[in-house]
């Protein structure tokens, strides 16, 4: 019992911790509840439970890069149809016959919540430091096509593309920081992170890691003062806890998955959102891969994923089979490329293609076995059971694939081979999806067309698409893309996954947009809080 | 204790006037020496863990959001975040800018390392000195209370009671905590530090409330160790001489408890709270996780799976700089209490 024994015993609990710390696996972070009292049943106080929380609060690391930050404005932002509609600026920009320059006018009324006026040298610094190469934000390929951006005056700013880019208006969602406020200090953990200074509807009040944001209504607004005046955004990762707490009345709303929102069907004072989203589940089938690569095999596979059993079984009800990465509620959506069930075509298919059954009920060409590997990020419940039903219905053709799990880290070396379950979702323009998952210039490049899909005739379409300025060109382009992939598909697309919202019946003006795969803060039907009014 | 004992009284601060004050100092002075080379190889073990760690920090930096990041935006990330160079030329790196005050950045908090300790160090340290005393106090109590009539019914429950404990981890206890006072009495917030309705300012009254349940597990969980230790203690020293010579000279059996068999029988307890400090953190660990406790274990938490090693770095000196300490505290305590203990043999 001297101090020198137990040393020993010291050091080794010591390391064990250290090695305990440095090893687990990374996952969803732990568990965790914020406090137990508070709530509403005014009008004015909304306290939302979300799961996730933003790892940081500046538009310059990308928080809130598709809109509705709800501390900060865009030039333009996106209303209840994604239709583009002017923010800071004063209205749509002045787009070049060539397209490759946009000039926005701005509002000269406009002051950020510190009270220093908001400028067109802010938007020049937002973008510039955006584009940095300094600054560690994972989304600036957004704006790649952005050569250069100028103030001129005051109250006007002008991007140069480096090439024609239809879609860049919709970029321009991105939330503008303050010039004064953020410069002058460290872009990447500097304190704007933590307590941003916005021109937005809400100010930060208050944020406490794994807990909460509060925010409060910003009386001095451009748009007029939100109704809703206490903005508390919950942290609870748990989705049981999320549930508890909205029953007990702590939470006015939440996000939900599908079975824990049913069983509040039929109450009281509650009403359940269901927001259709761009937020696909699709199997990369890489083009190098002697299977997966194979056309034949491809639009078999494409018939035999029972989608209409994976949205009833998997998401309950809450989804969309998905035909593309274009939900089928969208008005890009191109008719008749849906495909329907049939794994009997799906089988006749192969066997003409020469894809033979063997003994062991798999198929083969050439000797070439119909077997691949599917993998899903571990610990991704919903990418799980969507690879096993995907390999179930694979298996009825004579497809053999093994299901895998592992962190990206593992994921990331076999892209190239493999079959990866993925998902993904911009929905304010087909270009954000269609052009980073089937351009050849980006087969394995990053996560973009993780699949190496390469078509010739989807990249022309993809460059008309970009190119355009006309919007049935554009249209028409994208209707193109679709039908290709519909005829040579490289991803097996399965669902388009709804988000469940349960709230707090006690505001008129609560609506949905068609949300993206990420969605947090800013998504949901709180999109446009500071719009509600409290029903008397 | 010391009102019904005025002799202890006398005795104790005759004693305090004569503390080996110098013997102490140099005892401190030859720790922190030795914490130097400790502290060097714990934070080289930690990089070379690091740097065989399979997890990329920058997949982590990008999170959920990563969908369509292009290699370019990885490849200008990867520049930024990750040191070059091997393990032992970046903790050297690292060593030097550490031993000039800058921690270098937390990667998954997108804040320099010594603002996220600097927020969290004092609700952890509240956490912690508030369940440790209650431990300490509680389990001494308990443990002279059952030593006294060992075998007896009050014993016996308590006994099997602390066994009970001693194997239930943490992490259960919290969550079974959850579930009796929040979800089904729901007396006790289920975590955090304020109500989520409420406004942002921390008041003492909601502080109380979400401390009461993190405090009380952690600590239930440190509680079976002193019980134990202090009922075997004062149970040995019953038995010893110099207590059976208090008893033939017809001094109460309370003075001879807690004046002579306790004194004698805390000894071992000392050494215990030094020992039980590296227990405390990983209990802290997992408590605070539970009931989201803006404290350094959550952090450490989420830096280890965020893989964010400038900020794991740094709390692995501050936990092995608190195990060092808690030794420390440990020593002095034993070589005040115990007389034929010298500071300076130490």
């Amino acid at each position: 019992m001297k101090g020198r024994t137990s040393r020993t015993g010291i050091a080794a609990a010591a390391v064990a911790t250290l090695l305990a710390a440095a090893c687990s696996a990374p996952s969803e972070d732990g568990r965790g509840d914020g406090g137990g009292e508070g709530g509403g049943g005014e009008g004015d106080s909304l306290v939302i439970g979300i799961a996730n929380e933003p790892d940081t609060l500046s538009p310059l690391l990308g928080y809130g890069k598709d809109g509705n930050s709800k501390i900060f404005d865009g030039l333009l932002r996106h209303d209840e149809d994604l239709e583009l509609r002017p923010a800071l600026a004063t209205a749509l920009p002045e787009v070049s016959d060539d397209g490759l320059t946009y000039t926005f006018g701005l509002r000269d009324d406009v002051e950020f919540s510190d009270g220093s006026p908001f400028t067109a040298r802010d938007v020049v610094f937002t973008y510039e430091t955006i584009l940095d190469d300094g600054t560690n934000n994972a989304a600036k390929g957004d704006l790649d096509a952005v050569e250069s951006v100028t103030a001129e005056g005051d109250h006007t700013v002008v991007f140069t593309l480096s090439h024609p880019y239809a879609p860049f208006a919709d970029r321009t969602v991105l939330p503008i920081a303050s010039a004064e406020a953020a410069g002058g200090q460290d872009v990447n953990t500097g304190p704007y992170n933590t307590e941003p200074i916005g021109t937005g509807p809400y100010v930060v009040t208050g944020w406490t890691r794994g807990e909460r944001i509060t925010l409060e209504a910003n009386p001095d607004h451009w748009g007029g003062e939100p109704e809703v005046r206490r903005l508390t955004m919950a942290v609870i990762p748990d989705d049981d806890v999320r549930a508890t707490r909205l029953r007990s009345g702590d939470l006015d709303a939440a996000v939900l998955p599908p079975n824990l929102a049913a069983t509040f069907e039929g109450e009281d004072g509650l009403v359940t959102h269901h927001a259709e989203s761009a937020d696909f589940r699709a199997v990369t089938l890489p083009s190098d891969h002697p299977v997966t690569g194979d056309r034949d095999i491809r639009r078999a596979l494409d018939l035999a994923a029972d989608r209409e059993l994976m949205v009833d079984s998997i998401l309950q009800g809450a989804g969309h089979v998905a035909h593309g990465p274009i939900p089928t509620v969208s008005p890009w959506f191109a008719e008749g490329t849906e495909r329907a069930h049939d794994p009997e075509g799906a089988a006749e298919l192969l066997d003409a293609a020469g894809w033979a059954p063997g003994d062991d009920g798999v198929r083969a060409k050439d000797g070439q076995r119909a077997s691949f590997t599917l993998w899903y990020p571990a610990g991704d419940r919903l990418r799980q059971e969507h690879a096993l039903a995907y390999a179930g219905d694979a298996e009825e053709i004579g497809v053999d694939i093994t299901v895998e799990s592992g962190p990206w880290e593992v994921i990331d070396e076999r892209m190239a081979e493999d079959a990866v379950l993925s998902g993904g979702g911009s929905p304010a323009d087909p270009d954000f999806d269609l052009y980073t998952l089937l351009h050849s210039s980006l087969a394995g490049d990053g996560y973009n067309n993780m699949g190496h899909y390469r078509n010739p005739a989807v990249d022309e379409e993809l460059e008309n698409g970009r190119r355009a300025a006309d919007q049935a060109e554009r249209e028409a382009a994208y209707d193109a893309v679709q039908r290709e992939l519909a005829d040579d598909p490289g991803y097996t697309f399965l669902t388009h996954i709804d988000h469940v919202y349960v709230m707090a019946d006690r505001w008129d003006g609560v609506s949905t947009q068609i949300e993206p795969h990420d969605h947090g803060l800013g998504h949901g039907p709180w999109w446009n809080v500071e719009d509600w009014r409290a029903r008397p | 204790m010391t009102a019904t004992a005025p002799d202890v009284h006398t005795d104790r601060a005759r004693r305090a006037a004569r503390l080996p004050w110098a013997a102490m100092a140099r005892l401190v002075g030859r720790r922190l020496l030795a914490a130097v080379p400790v502290l060097a190889l714990v934070t080289l073990g930690m990089f070379a863990v690091a740097a065989a760690s399979p997890f990329d920090p920058v997949r982590r930096y990008i999170g959920d959001g990563g969908a369509g990041t292009s290699q370019e935006t990885l490849d200008a990330l990867r520049r930024n975040l990750s040191a070059d160079g091997t393990f032992v030329e970046q903790w050297w790196t690292w060593l030097r800018s550490a031993a000039a005050g800058d921690l270098g950045q937390s990667l998954a908090l997108r804040q320099p390392v010594g603002q996220v300790i600097g927020e969290r160090v004092g609700w952890s340290l509240l956490l912690c000195s508030v369940a440790f005393v209650v431990a300490v106090l509680l389990g001494t109590s308990l443990g002279v209370l059952a030593a006294r009539r060992a075998g007896g019914a009050f014993d016996r429950v308590v006994t099997a009671l602390s066994y009970t404990l001693q194997a239930a981890p943490p992490f259960w206890l919290a969550l079974l905590a959850i579930w009796l006072f929040a979800l089904r009495l729901d007396v006790l917030p289920a975590g955090g530090l304020t109500g989520s309705g409420g406004g942002s300012a921390v008041d003492a009254g909601s502080l109380v409330r979400h401390l009461t349940l993190p405090a009380a597990v952690l600590a239930v969980s440190q509680l079976p160790w002193f019980v134990l230790y202090t009922r075997q203690g004062v149970l040995d020293a019953l038995g010893e001489d110099p207590v059976r010579g208090a008893r033939a000279r017809g001094l109460s059996e309370r003075t001879v408890l807690i004046g002579h068999a306790l004194r004698s029988g805390l000894l071992p307890v000392l050494t215990l709270i030094g020992t039980r400090v590296p227990e405390l953190i990983t209990g802290a660990l997992l408590v605070e996780t539970v009931f989201s406790w803006p404290g350094i274990a959550s952090a450490t938490v989420r830096a280890a799976t965020a893989t964010d090693f400038p900020l794991l770095a740094a709390l692995t000196v501050l936990s092995a700089l608190a195990v060092l300490a808690g030794n420390l505290i440990a020593d002095l305590l034993y070589g005040l209490a115990d007389p034929r203990v010298d500071h300076d043999e130490m």
